[in-house]
């Protein structure tokens, strides 16, 4: 047994992930009913809506929709374990690219508009912040001379004071990677209403179960990608992450959501721009 | 452990039914009052009801005004795209029974005549709080359905 206290890290972060994470939806739910005057629901509302959609009846439209949701799920895992084990982030980006791709695979594979409109607005999304995260792995490998995660915390700085624009940009990503408005086009979450439901249009039961517990993962992986910035002390990084979560979650309710035009627009701009700026400046300073 | 898990899926359900509101042929009245629910005056969410747009995420259907030739189809249509357990709630007297449309050349009557009707909501048009309440009552029945639902699906095992 050369591997059983690694076995037993994955386990347990298997298991804390989507704990963490719908704590974290369930606080976003409050928040948000409060910044809107309400009293919203209670904490653990996105257990109950999980639970309760596993007692649904089950209907599959074909046979492959659900090795695309599971595909969803399990890279989804695997990019969430990857970072817990501070392993290559470069193969990280690619793993959680993949997730996505299944689930925009799987909305395609029905006959539903609503899906296929949808999932052709998530690929949108995927052009607008891929080459973000992207320049933020080309930037941590010219500050840390490595792909791997590992080289972020052996190295004497925390990647903000080398990074500080591609951090700007991250954020926008966070927010396409959230669904949130502005940038809620391809579905959108609480009772928000978006061409239907969007990419998830299709899907009922239990596998909008299994989507609504890959949103925890990717919730959790986000998180850590973002405290990764801070990183050194770890728990500076895991407070800042938290703060730009509630910064998530104000904008969400202060902003409309935007057509695709704008959205390729802003990201393009601002967020690309941005990254791209700093990158610059670190070959300019070598 | 089985046991336990059912006691868990049981307890959700209660306490999460997402709505898809149909208008079926209703002057509006009722509508209003079913949207008022959503404001943070009654806010509904405090119960976990989301109004959901998607009948394949729904739990409860909430119907307003009374059904007629050209609505019935789409009617069950939504009907029908709502996986087990589901509760159907009829708000307002037109859809409870047709209401004063109900001698209507074209009207066929209340949701009654097209689908079962779980709780009727009766009122012109009801109060928010008395749709609540509806919407309450219809999930209190969502576990006797879904021992049905189960039943049934053993039925058609046994048929096969």
């Amino acid at each position: 047994m050369k591997y059983l206290p690694e076995i037993i890290i994955a386990l347990i972060t298997i298991i804390a992930a989507p704990i963490i994470g719908g704590l974290l939806t369930g606080l976003d739910r409050k928040l948000t009913a409060r910044m809107q005057n309400r009293i919203g629901p209670p904490l653990l509302q996105p257990f109950y809506d999980f639970f309760k959609l596993l007692g649904k009846e089950k209907i599959t439209l074909n046979q492959t929709q659900m090795v695309y949701v599971l595909c969803y799920l399990l890279f989804a895992i695997m990019a969430l374990i990857m970072l817990v084990f501070k392993q290559d982030l470069l193969m990280l980006v690619f793993i959680l690219t993949f997730s996505n791709l299944s689930l925009v695979v799987g909305a395609t594979s029905v006959r539903s508009p609503f899906s296929k409109i949808g999932a052709q607005r998530e690929i949108i999304q995927m052009v607008a912040y891929e080459p973000v995260i992207l320049m933020m792995t080309v930037g941590i490998y010219l500050t840390t001379k490595s792909f791997m995660i590992e080289s972020i915390f052996q190295h004497d700085q925390p990647m903000i004071a080398n990074l500080p624009l591609v951090f700007l940009a991250f954020v926008f990503v966070l927010t396409i990677k959230l669904k949130k408005s502005p940038f809620d086009f391809s579905t959108s979450h609480h009772g928000h209403q978006e061409l239907v439901k969007g990419i998830t249009t299709e899907f009922s039961g239990l596998q909008l179960a299994l989507i609504e517990m890959t949103d925890w993962y990717d919730l959790v992986l986000l998180l850590g990608m973002i405290s990764l910035f801070f990183a050194k002390p770890l728990w500076v990084g895991i407070l800042i992450a938290l703060a730009s979560y509630f910064l998530e979650i104000v904008i969400d309710n202060i902003s409309a959501r935007v057509t695709w035009r704008w959205m390729l627009k802003i990201v393009w701009l601002f967020g690309i721009g941005a990254a791209l700026t700093n990158i610059i400046w670190l070959y300019a300073r070598r | 452990m089985g046991n336990i898990f059912q006691n868990i899926i049981s307890k959700s359900r209660k306490k999460s039914p997402w709505i898809v509101h149909f208008d079926c042929n209703s002057c509006n009245g009722c509508d209003i009052e079913t949207l008022a629910c959503l404001t943070p005056l009654y806010d509904v969410e405090r119960f976990g009801i989301v109004n959901v747009g998607n009948p394949k995420h729904a739990d409860v259907l909430v119907v307003t005004g009374s059904v007629n030739n050209r609505n019935v189809r789409a009617l069950k249509n939504i009907y029908n795209q709502i996986p087990e357990p589901k509760a159907v709630v009829a708000v307002g007297a037109c859809a409870c029974s047709g209401g004063v449309f109900k001698e209507c050349y074209n009207v066929l009557g209340g949701i009654d005549q097209v689908l079962p009707v779980d709780v009727y909501v009766p009122g012109c048009c009801p109060r928010p709080e008395a749709i609540i309440d509806g919407i309450v009552m219809a999930v209190g029945k969502m576990d006797e359905k879904a021992a049905k639902m189960k039943e049934s699906r053993n039925l058609e095992a046994v048929n096969d």
